[in-house]
């Protein structure tokens, strides 16, 4: 500013620092049971024992959910089967889309209590839930409507039929989402589904129970079981069923697929990551720093193509650093509700406690930590937002899958080296690549080993685009037409 | 030149052309929308929000009289009010900066002036420099001036930089704003680049509109001419001001403009020294929503005076 200076006006209203105030999402309408069991066929039914699922941000108990016992399972995967050869596999595909579109259009209506309810059970902030789970949810759900009746026209002409019922168990970072990806093309496709939701998180599969309820849908097309980890593997190792899905870590994954070996059960996995967030230095940098953020912040880090990694082109790395710290100054953390809130709370102890043991790691390998100098509330799972520079390739941090608010950032020098980096590493799932230049874009996204790569965005996400990874990162892919191979015979 | 470790080393500066991606600044710009901004922190934006209004008058059909009622409502927008502040300023063409001058003596509110060949920019410099001074001569406080977009279009930055230094020398004392009129440049990289030369040049604000040219303030294009003046901020530790003007025409959308000052430059810029709205019709539906805030329900239009 020149060398002028201007005398500040003395009105009350020029008071520096604006503060918002907190601005709750009420909670008064929305409602749900004190106790769930299970849903199967088409009801809801009780279970032999109960386990309490939490509000992350305030570690009080929101409901208790069945410990589905292997029997349970049993009758939930019968349920399917007779759901599947009574009614589903009867149905005019066309009769089936109407369900489907029917199901999109009721999670639209209700949206507002799925998004509070996601939010108060999952943590994450209401403005992630209310724009980006929800409306992407319903989004799956048309999407796939539209496929059901035109499954002989997605692969060449080629002729197609369902697998039978499908054993999927989801993960608790986007509980209603992942249930939608997976419920919604294997019903498109013919399929019945028995569902395990993690057990942190297996409020908002009871409320899509009701909105199967309220749909109509024929008794036993879609079963949801609760439970831990040992209810997955009851239904996973089910006799009965013809496929499974699983999403969550590759530890998990590869277990999963060990027991399946020989046993004729069709089998997608999507596991973890470790993804690269490539910025060149002719990128646009103000928005490759959101797209950093959007990267490693979004639903607080838990996200399995989550740009973990960042790779900074070194004659850049100061100002990208010196940007950084300023964005996370601005960062908002506090309780999910606030609809102003940025980043919300970590969805479990367990998880807190392993992010904790990271922050540790990268310090004690010898990277530097740069951490939001946000307040963080008294109680519930919360962690200042953080990235560390000074990582190398060796670092833990680097290397894990940390699943939280956690940002490596290292350095290349070339875009040979940034690809060889950025394939460094047993996951294969996203990368993010940051450039003005789009023959550099393509050029780098070609040579990348991971399922989803962004171009000069991150964590963007459509029903349209098929999602899966590389390497440990799993196979199959959910969304877009290739999101069906998964649930149907194709029969040359 | 300076000195690393004992070696000379050159003032040399590499070329400031950065790029933008649109997508993302839209995106952006959006999701800083969504801030919610409620009761106390409400009220305080909406106060804030009058302070920095530049009540404009830019007609034709402009007159003494005509000036003399913006400025008296600029001076107390809700009369028997003295909770609501005065707005920042006054802006008129040159011809009527002394009657506003008198018209807002004592008051505080500034007189601010658009000048050289405003809106086009279409003259020579000399009679551009001619009416800056005579303008500042009548008592302007600030000059709102336009860059010369025939040529930036054709590529002649250095008459471009030329041109706003030497208004800078012109206007002496008084405070100048260089219009980029965002809506004929387009692209959010021309802005950038305009947004850059402007404050190399010597710009103490930088104003997106003349509000004759649609589109005319956008929250994108602020978006990316803040994130410019913040990187000015962070390289030499010099603050330069901000004025969205045209097309603001909603409490709400002022809201959303002071959120993304906040979240972009930080408390220093939230005063009317390096925030400005240029205005008109923002000043009334402001003051709607604060009698909202004290009376629990919308007035009519009809108990607040034109202008």
């Amino acid at each position: 500013m020149a060398t002028k200076k201007q005398t500040p006006k003395t009105t009350a209203a020029a008071a520096p620092g604006w503060k918002y105030e907190p601005a709750l999402e009420s909670t008064d309408h929305v409602r749900f049971e004190k106790r769930y069991g299970h849903f199967i066929d088409g009801k809801f039914t009780a279970a032999k024992s109960y386990f309490g699922a939490i509000n992350p941000a305030t570690e009080e108990q929101l409901a208790e959910f069945g410990q589905g016992s292997a029997a349970e399972v049993d009758t939930a995967v019968k349920s399917a089967r007779r759901g599947y050869e009574k009614y589903w596999s009867k149905l005019p595909p066309s009769e089936r889309a109407k369900y489907l579109y029917r199901i999109a259009r009721l999670l639209q209506e209700h949206a507002r209590e799925l998004a509070i309810l996601e939010t108060m059970n999952g943590g994450k902030p209401i403005k992630e839930s209310r724009d980006v789970d929800l409306p992407l949810a319903a989004a799956h759900f048309f999407y796939y409507a539209g496929w059901a009746d035109k499954l002989q026209y997605a692969f060449g002409g080629a002729q197609v039929a369902p697998l039978g019922v499908a054993g999927q168990v989801i993960p608790w970072n986007f509980p209603l989402l992942m249930a939608a990806w997976k419920i919604a093309p294997a019903l498109a496709c013919g399929n019945t589904v028995v569902l395990k939701a993690a057990e942190t998180t297996p409020l908002t599969a009871m409320k899509l129970a009701e909105i199967f309820q309220e749909a109509d849908l024929p008794p036993g097309v879609v079963n949801f079981v609760n439970g831990d980890g040992r209810t997955g593997a009851a239904l996973v190792n089910h006799p009965d069923i013809n496929k499974v899905a699983f999403t969550g870590s590759t530890e998990v994954g590869r277990a999963i697929q060990k027991q399946l070996a020989g046993t004729g059960k069709r089998l997608t996995l999507e596991l973890g990551g470790k993804g690269a967030n490539i910025i060149f230095d002719d990128a646009a940098l103000d928005q490759a720093i959101e797209g950093i953020i959007t990267g490693i912040f979004f639903n607080q880090g838990h996200v399995c193509c989550a740009g973990s990694r960042l790779l900074v082109q070194e004659s850049i790395h100061d100002e990208v650093v010196r940007r950084l710290t300023h964005r996370l100054s601005t960062l908002r953390v506090g309780n999910p509700l606030d609809k102003n809130t940025d980043v919300g709370a970590i969805n479990s102890r367990a998880q807190l406690d392993k992010i904790e043991a990271y922050l540790g790691y990268g310090v004690e390998d010898g990277a530097v930590r740069h951490a939001a100098p946000c307040p963080l509330p008294g109680r519930g799972f919360f962690v200042a937002p953080t990235f560390f520079t000074g990582v190398a390739p060796a670092h833990r941090i680097a290397a894990d899958e940390i699943f939280g608010p956690v940002l490596s950032v290292m350095t290349f020098r070339t875009p040979e080296e940034a690809v060889a980096k950025a394939n460094a590493t047993p996951y294969g799932l996203s990368a993010g690549i940051w450039t003005d230049k789009g023959s550099k874009l393509f050029a780098v996204a070609s040579q990348l080993k991971a399922g989803v790569i962004w171009g000069n965005s991150f964590n963007r996400f459509d029903a349209t685009s098929p999602f899966g990874g590389f390497k440990e990162s799993g196979f199959g892919r959910e969304g877009g037409r290739q999101g069906l191979l998964p649930y149907l015979e194709v029969r040359g | 030149m300076s000195v690393h470790n004992g070696v000379v080393r050159s003032a040399y500066h590499p070329p400031a052309w950065k790029a933008v991606d649109a997508v993302a600044v839209e995106a952006r710009a959006a999701a800083l929308g969504t801030r919610s901004i409620k009761k106390a922190a409400k009220l305080q934006g909406l106060l804030l929000a009058v302070s920095m209004i530049d009540l404009t008058t830019l007609e034709g059909a402009d007159t003494p009289g005509k000036v003399r009622d913006l400025c008296a409502k600029a001076m107390r927008p809700l009369p028997g009010r003295s909770d609501i502040p005065s707005t920042g300023a006054v802006c008129v063409y040159p011809p009527l900066v002394a009657v506003a001058k008198e018209a807002l003596a004592g008051s505080g509110v500034k007189v601010a002036a658009v000048a050289t060949y405003f809106p086009s920019g279409q003259g020579d410099l000399a009679m551009k420099l001619d009416e800056v001074r005579r303008t500042v001569e009548a008592g302007a406080d600030e000059i709102d001036m336009v860059i010369d977009r025939r040529a930036f279009l054709m590529g002649d930055y250095a008459k471009v930089f030329d041109e706003i230094a030497a208004t800078v020398e012109a206007c002496g004392p008084a405070h100048l704003k260089v219009i980029l009129e965002t809506g004929e440049l387009q692209t959010y990289d021309k802005v950038r680049f305009a947004s850059q030369l402007a404050i190399d040049a010597g710009a103490h604000f930088i104003k997106t509109s003349t509000g004759k040219v649609q589109p005319a303030a956008t929250l994108p294009v602020t978006l990316v001419m803040l994130e410019v003046i913040r990187e000015h901020y962070f390289k030499t530790g010099k603050m330069v001001g901000m004025k969205p003007a045209g097309g603001i025409r909603t409490a709400k959308d002022a809201l959303k403009y002071l959120v993304m000052v906040n979240e972009t430059l930080g408390d220093a810029w939230m005063s009317p020294d390096w925030f400005r709205l240029g205005a008109s019709v923002l000043l009334n539906d402001l003051l709607m929503q604060l009698e909202k805030e004290r009376l629990g329900a919308y007035d009519s239009l009809r108990y607040h005076t034109l202008g």
